[in-house]
């Protein structure tokens, strides 16, 4: 979220698409209650099917699961073309002045540099033109035709409404009201906040989808101000805390990069990380890249990451390729695995195609799993009749099983949406065994060190070097491992500007990542945490509920990163001079000295409006980028492709099967089905009733929706003989699975390219294990295949049959 | 007249004409026991001051559990009296007669009546009265036994059937009121039921042709 | 089902008693549910069942996201989904409505208890079971015009929602309206519910709500649960909820006339008894009626009676 939960009410118009807040987030969705109830506001709902948010929406459009690039890209036509844009801040916030470099360009649906063989861009001509000093040539009045604004016009101007009628089957009409409606906010004192979550991230292009939307919120002016934003509604609780941790195979706590092989030393490494800034004068915070990352390294090894071993450099590990869990599990089913640490989650029951999975892990060697519930992967080897149909005597997998503390049995913070830390204190002990992760990964590191201490071993350094400076070293406090996030001066930290000013003295912890150092001189394992436990105390565990304003920003309850800072480029919500745009919404803004406001500016506090110092102070250009450069992999503008599996070829080019740049491993590109034996559209979702598979183990979640089902449309129904409440055979290419048939009216069959294409519904909530009646889950189906960027499965859209069936026999 | 009274006394006394059975009378007895029972629990659960019946029975929920049980044991012995007495019953020329004259009944001037067979029009309309009440007491009974036929019929047609219950519990009673005072009003009439027998008077009294019929009977032996 | 103090009851079941008025009656209380605001997300369901420790079974899935299927003893609210394509604008919508207990003003329920305090009115509208009283009869089924008392098959007695009388007498609000996400789930004084609808009619109309309305039922005398409704000219498409809900004619029949006609014709039926008796007298067997049929018997005898052995 650019922007906070109790911020929503200030917006006049909410766009839910991509998600269904109501349902999956119903807590969060008061705020759109409210925004409505209080404000007046206005609710759209774009989605495949007429859900639970629908039903208090003031307006529904229906779309087909993986059409949504289409549609945002009518939208953002329907903006240019009809000149609802905030042209003021498009021009002094965002890249569209900017020009853009000869060579780049479009057609057939592909970008320039594109090798088919590699399924990758080459991507050096999706870049600016550089002046003399190294900076971006740029046209203020954004109409040279290689400038990003008339690139993006040109770009959109394909997805006219017959386009996205045609590929989306949303009717024209109703098509047209949600950009009526959206173009209302282009009025610098009218905002629209847009909340996504799922439904765009699972897709093959899943980042393309949310910086659709992006680029929609940045022509309307909505980044940076009050009711605005991207507001990306968290799956689970503390899922945004596992993003700004790192524990991603490729990154680094704090949004920083695991090195890559190819870069075997520091300077190489650091030598990409320089972060000039690309317009005189920008900001460019990642500058100091450097002290974030030598902070994080003295954080990790302590005395032994000195300047003279280049902060224990060597000690990261170097990837080859990013090990996601799509390639892990294709591994395993190359037999490259050994064994398996799954804490925390159940692929068996959510990772893509779950034959593969199963085959995976019957591979390892062996299996550890860390969890509080009994997850159906600990069980994998176990026969469920139809519900887990595997030979028990074939699987030689060891398994062990570790039971876990729940989030009410221990204290910690967790961080919500809105990047907010709330500290939580342990309602009740675990029951029985079950110990906390971090008693089981400190017990198991203190091992590990004896062994190599004792044995040596290939490469024992980065294990016998840990910093480990806990007082309890076989299970950290929660305090501990917090003080540690937020960092500390290992020696007397001293002011730039005066040198004889200590600003930390050493052991005390820092206040902010600005006193961060790269001469080994302060330790901080997630610099954007600095700030969350200093001197002052336990920042999370605030509750004060002073709301200056009204704001619903709340600065004084728990605290959130960066700096206490509740919406990001709020610098934003002022014009050029450092006016509010919307007096009655004013965020920050210029007192005639400094930044003031109700939010931590984001930007230098001191910093003239006439030094025309961008907003987003991050990006070395200043401004939000609607040309994203070679920043993603599958394009510098978003462009509509069909999922890996569409019951229709893609209408630009029908040569090109889904994202022309996502990976797809052979097999899976195999095990893809067509729609002439598959022809209808399955999609996942959640439900309100269950939290992924743990409430169904939970007697009261199980009473309200026992039973797994899939829904579908009262035509589909018809045609296929399907009864309300009967059985269902559904399958896929990889899988078949067995329902109840939900029958609605709230999935109708959509008008794609001329013909009927009808949607499956597929919720996913179930198990072999549980209060619920047993069930399957919709990655019996799914297809093996990720973003492009970020490698989400695409669980989304994909292709299905179904019949009528018999009840499943049960083992 | 009085030259009778003084002649025959003797004989009087001594004479007497079976009327019912044993297990008539057994039969007869565990039905008026269970009208009874089911009137008292029936009416406290009918009327918020007859409530206090219902600890005759130990406490409302034990008498809401009785009631229909008390009942399917009362249908089942009517039935059996019912079998027993339905030809008796049936109507005739004699019935009409009767209840054209209905004040001299009333008066108990039973002389300008015509001669009766077993039972009069009075009995034969409890007899019928009972018996067609019983069937609606059965049904909306049934209807409304929520412990064993919840959900038999829509709530409309339950809601009826509580109101029917009651009022044909309401005929009930007032005809089995009927039924007792006539039985104390006309004296010697309980000992048919207590003991079997009637005198001969009695029966020449109020059920003359009966008696024919019954002399004749014996005659014939 | 906790029992207030007795001041607190303004009415009581199968009672003929005055209820106590000493007491200044204080305000009445609401659960306003808005419908417009609801995301059927059952948290009110889960919250019911949590609250007051009930325990539903689990089911199955019947074609449709209503679980349980049907209110229950265990479960006292529940939500039900209704699907409605508009017929003025061909617009599609998913009507939800949390069921329960409306808590008339006039309750059926009350009305047709013949348990004495088995079912109470409390002064601030809260109709109540009271459990140790109820003999399972199954007569508020047929009273109530909403369809909502269950009867239990294990115990059996009468359940539906308290309006969480427990938490409302130590002044909470109802577990359901605390677990409510969206405030769909208000309560408070009925006033100031009306209130609060009415600014939320004023809402609904201007999004094309024409006929939004409060449905507080007069036939009934007015609820203390009362819903936002925004088609409150058709309420039957909430699930069946009905338009004009009263007190069943049957139900007020057997409860009212039936009752004065019974007694009435019982006592008419006794006295009038005694009183033929008074007047009449016995109807007296005569020596005469004996000798008759004495001489009846010797004749068909066809001898001389021997009175000693004579029996027919």
């Amino acid at each position: 979220m650019t922007n906070a939960w109790g911020d929503i009410k200030h917006a006049d118009l909410v766009v839910v698409m991509g998600g269904n807040a109501a349902e999956a987030h119903p807590c969060g969705f008061k705020w759109v209650v409210e925004a409505k109830a209080h404000r007046g506001a206005k609710l759209i709902v774009v989605d495949p099917r007429f859900t639970r948010t629908a039903s208090v929406a003031d307006f529904y459009c229906p779309i087909r699961p993986g059409s949504d690039i289409a549609f945002l890209g009518g939208v953002i036509n329907y903006l240019l073309s009809n000149d609802k844009i905030q042209k003021d801040y498009v021009k002094a916030y965002t890249n569209a002045t900017f020009l853009v470099k000869p060579e780049f360009g479009w057609s057939e649906g592909l970008f320039t540099g594109y090798n088919e063989e590699k399924r990758d861009y080459d991507r050096s001509s999706w870049d600016y033109q550089m002046d003399e000093q190294g900076f971006a040539r740029v046209d203020e009045t954004m109409t040279d035709p290689r400038s990003v604004f008339q690139l993006m016009k040109q770009h959109f101007a394909i997805y006219t409404p017959e386009l996205v009628e045609r590929v989306c089957g949303s009717p024209r009409d109703k098509f047209l009201k949600v950009c009526e409606m959206i173009s209302e906010c282009s009025s610098p004192t009218k905002t629209m906040t847009s909340m996504y979550a799922l439904g765009w991230t699972q897709h093959s292009k899943g980042a393309q989808n949310i910086r659709g939307m992006a680029m929609v919120q940045l022509l309307l002016g909505n980044i940076g101000v009050r009711g605005g934003g991207m507001n990306a509604l968290r799956g689970h609780s503390n899922i945004q805390g596992l993003t700004d941790l790192g524990l991603l195979s490729n990154m680094l706590p704090g949004y920083l990069n695991l090195p890559t092989e190819k870069e075997k030393d520091f300077g190489t490494y650091m030598s990409t990380r320089g972060f000039k800034p690309l317009r005189p004068g920008q900001t460019s915070f990642w500058q100091n890249y450097k002290k974030f990352f030598v902070s994080f390294q003295k954080s990790m090894w302590g005395d032994r990451a000195t300047a003279e071993n280049d902060w224990a450099y060597d000690w990261l590990p170097k990837l080859d390729v990013t090990y996601d869990v799509l390639r892990t599990f294709e591994l395993m089913n190359q037999g490259k695995v050994t064994g398996y640490f799954c804490q925390g989650f159940n692929p068996l029951m959510t990772f893509p195609n779950r034959g593969k999975i199963t085959a995976g892990l019957a591979k390892l060697k062996w299996l550890v799993t860390m969890d509080p519930l009994d997850t159906e992967t600990s069980r994998f080897w176990e026969n469920h009749g139809e519900f887990n149909d595997v030979k028990t005597a074939d699987i030689q997998t060891e398994v062990f099983q570790l039971p876990t503390s729940c989030f009410a049995e221990d204290e910690g913070s967790i961080v919500n949406s809105g990047r907010w830390l709330q500290w939580h204190n342990a309602a009740v002990s675990p029951p029985a065994e079950a110990r906390s992760d971090v008693f089981i990964m400190a017990g198991l590191h203190l091992r590990l060190k004896e062994l190599y201490l004792k044995e040596g071993g290939a490469f024992p350094d980065p294990i016998v070097n840990l910093r480990w400076p806990y007082a309890q070293p076989e299970e950290p406090s929660a305090e501990e491992l917090a003080k540690e996030m937020n960092g500390q001066a290992l020696s007397d930290v001293f002011d730039p500007t005066d040198p004889t000013k200590v600003l930390v003295q050493k052991g005390k912890q820092v206040d902010t990542f600005a006193q961060l150092r790269d001469d080994g001189s302060t330790a901080s394992f997630c610099w954007i945490y600095a700030g969350c436990f200093t001197e002052a105390g336990n920042q999370t565990s605030r509750r004060d509920t002073y709301d200056p304003g009204d704001t619903g920003l709340a600065p004084r309850w728990a605290w959130a990163w960066p700096v206490n800072r509740r919406i990001l480029y709020n610098r934003a919500s002022s014009d050029v001079s450092g006016k509010p745009w919307d007096e009655s919404r004013k965020l920050v803004w210029w007192s005639g000295e400094r930044w003031t406001g109700y939010d931590v500016p984001d930007y230098g506090p001191t910093v003239k409006p006439e030094q025309a110092v961008g907003p987003f102070i991050m990006n070395p250009e200043g401004v939000a980028r609607l040309f994203t450069r070679g920043m993603m992999r599958d394009g510098p503008f978003p462009s509509h492709y069909e999922p890996f599996e569409s019951p229709v070829a893609n209408v630009i080019n029908p040569k090109i099967r889904g994202n022309p740049a996502a990976r797809i491993f052979k097999a899976d590109l195999e095990a893809l089905g067509s729609p002439d034996q598959f022809p209808y559209v399955g999609t996942s979702y959640r439900l309100t009733e269950h939290f992924h598979q743990w409430t169904k183990h939970v007697w009261v979640n199980a009473a309200l929706q026992p039973e797994f089902f899939v829904e579908i449309s009262e035509e589909l129904a018809k045609e296929k003989g399907i009864e309300k409440g009967g059985w269902v055979r559904v399958w896929s290419n990889r899988g078949s699975l067995k329902a109840k048939a939900v029958v609605t009216k709230r999935i109708k069959p959509l008008m794609v390219d001329g013909r009927p294409v009808h949607v499956v519904g597929i919720p996913q909530h179930w198990g072999f294990i549980g209060k619920t009646k047993k069930g399957h889950n919709p990655n019996s189906l799914t297809p093996f295949v990720g973003d492009a960027n970020i490698e989400t499965p695409e669980y989304k859209a994909f292709l299905v049959n179904i019949e009528p069936t018999s009840a499943p026999a049960v083992a | 007249m009085a030259i009778e009274i003084e002649r025959r006394p003797l004989i009087v006394e001594r004479t007497e004409v079976k009327r019912y059975s044993a297990s008539a009378r057994v039969n007869h007895w565990i039905t008026a026991i269970c009208f009874v029972l089911l009137t008292l629990s029936g009416l406290a659960l009918f009327h918020p001051s007859l409530f206090f019946l219902t600890d005759l029975f130990g406490g409302g929920a034990n008498t809401r559990a009785f009631h229909p049980w008390i009942g399917v044991v009362l249908v089942a012995s009517f039935s059996v009296l019912f079998v027993r007495f339905w030809r008796l019953n049936l109507w005739n020329r004699d019935d009409t007669r009767w209840m054209t004259q209905i004040g001299d009944v009333v008066k108990g001037e039973e002389e300008h009546l015509p001669e009766l067979g077993k039972y009069n029009a009075g009995q034969k309309m409890v007899f019928w009265g009972t018996s067609l009440l019983l069937i609606v007491l059965l049904a909306s009974g049934l209807v409304i036994w929520d412990q064993y036929f919840h959900g038999l019929v829509s709530i409309n047609v339950n809601r009826l059937a509580a109101l029917t219950h009651s009022l044909a519990a309401i005929g009930a009673i007032l005809i089995i009121i009927v039924h007792i005072y006539a039985g104390i009003w006309v004296k010697g009439t309980v000992r048919a039921m207590t003991q079997g027998r009637v005198t001969g008077g009695w029966a020449w009294r109020h059920h003359r042709k009966w008696l024919r019929s019954e002399v004749k009977d014996e005659g014939d032996h | 089902m906790a029992s207030y103090q007795s001041l607190d009851i303004k009415r009581r079941s199968a009672s003929t008693s005055t209820p106590p008025t000493v007491r200044s009656t204080g305000l009445e209380v609401a659960k306003l549910i808005d419908v417009s605001k609801c995301i059927g997300c059952k948290a009110c369901q889960s919250a019911c069942l949590e609250w007051n420790n009930l325990k539903e079974e689990v089911g199955v899935n019947t074609g449709v996201y209503d679980n349980p299927h049907d209110l229950t003893p265990n479960s006292w609210t529940l939500m039900r989904f209704s699907e409605w394509d508009n017929p003025d604008n061909g617009n599609f919508e998913w009507l939800i409505r949390k069921d329960g207990c409306m808590h008339c003003a006039d309750p059926g329920c009350l009305k047709a208890c013949p348990s004495p305090g088995a079912i109470v009115q409390y002064t601030n509208g809260i109709v109540d079971f009271v459990s140790e009283n109820c003999i399972g009869c199954a007569y508020c089924v047929k009273g109530c015009p909403f369809n909502i008392p269950r009867i239990s098959q294990v115990d059996r007695k009468a359940y539906k929602c308290t309006l969480c009388s427990d938490r409302v007498s130590v002044g909470m609000g109802p577990a359901c309206a605390k677990a409510c996400p969206t405030a769909a789930i208000m309560f408070g004084t009925k006033e100031d519910m009306k209130d609060q609808a009415a600014q939320r009619i004023v809402d609904l109309k201007s999004r094309g709500f024409a006929n939004a309305g409060l449905y507080d039922p007069q036939g009934v005398g007015g609820t203390h649960v009362m819903y936002v409704l925004h088609h409150l000219d058709k309420p039957e498409i909430y699930a069946g909820l009905p338009k004009d809900p009263q007190i069943s004619p049957l139900v007020s029949a057997w409860k009212g006339g039936a009752k004065l006609l019974a007694l009435g014709a019982i006592a008419f039926a006794a006295v009038g008894a005694f009183f033929h008796h008074t007047i009449v007298g016995p109807n007296r067997v005569t020596d005469t009626d004996e000798a008759n049929a004495a001489d009846l018997a010797e004749e068909a005898n066809g001898a001389e009676p021997t009175p000693e052995t004579r029996t027919l």
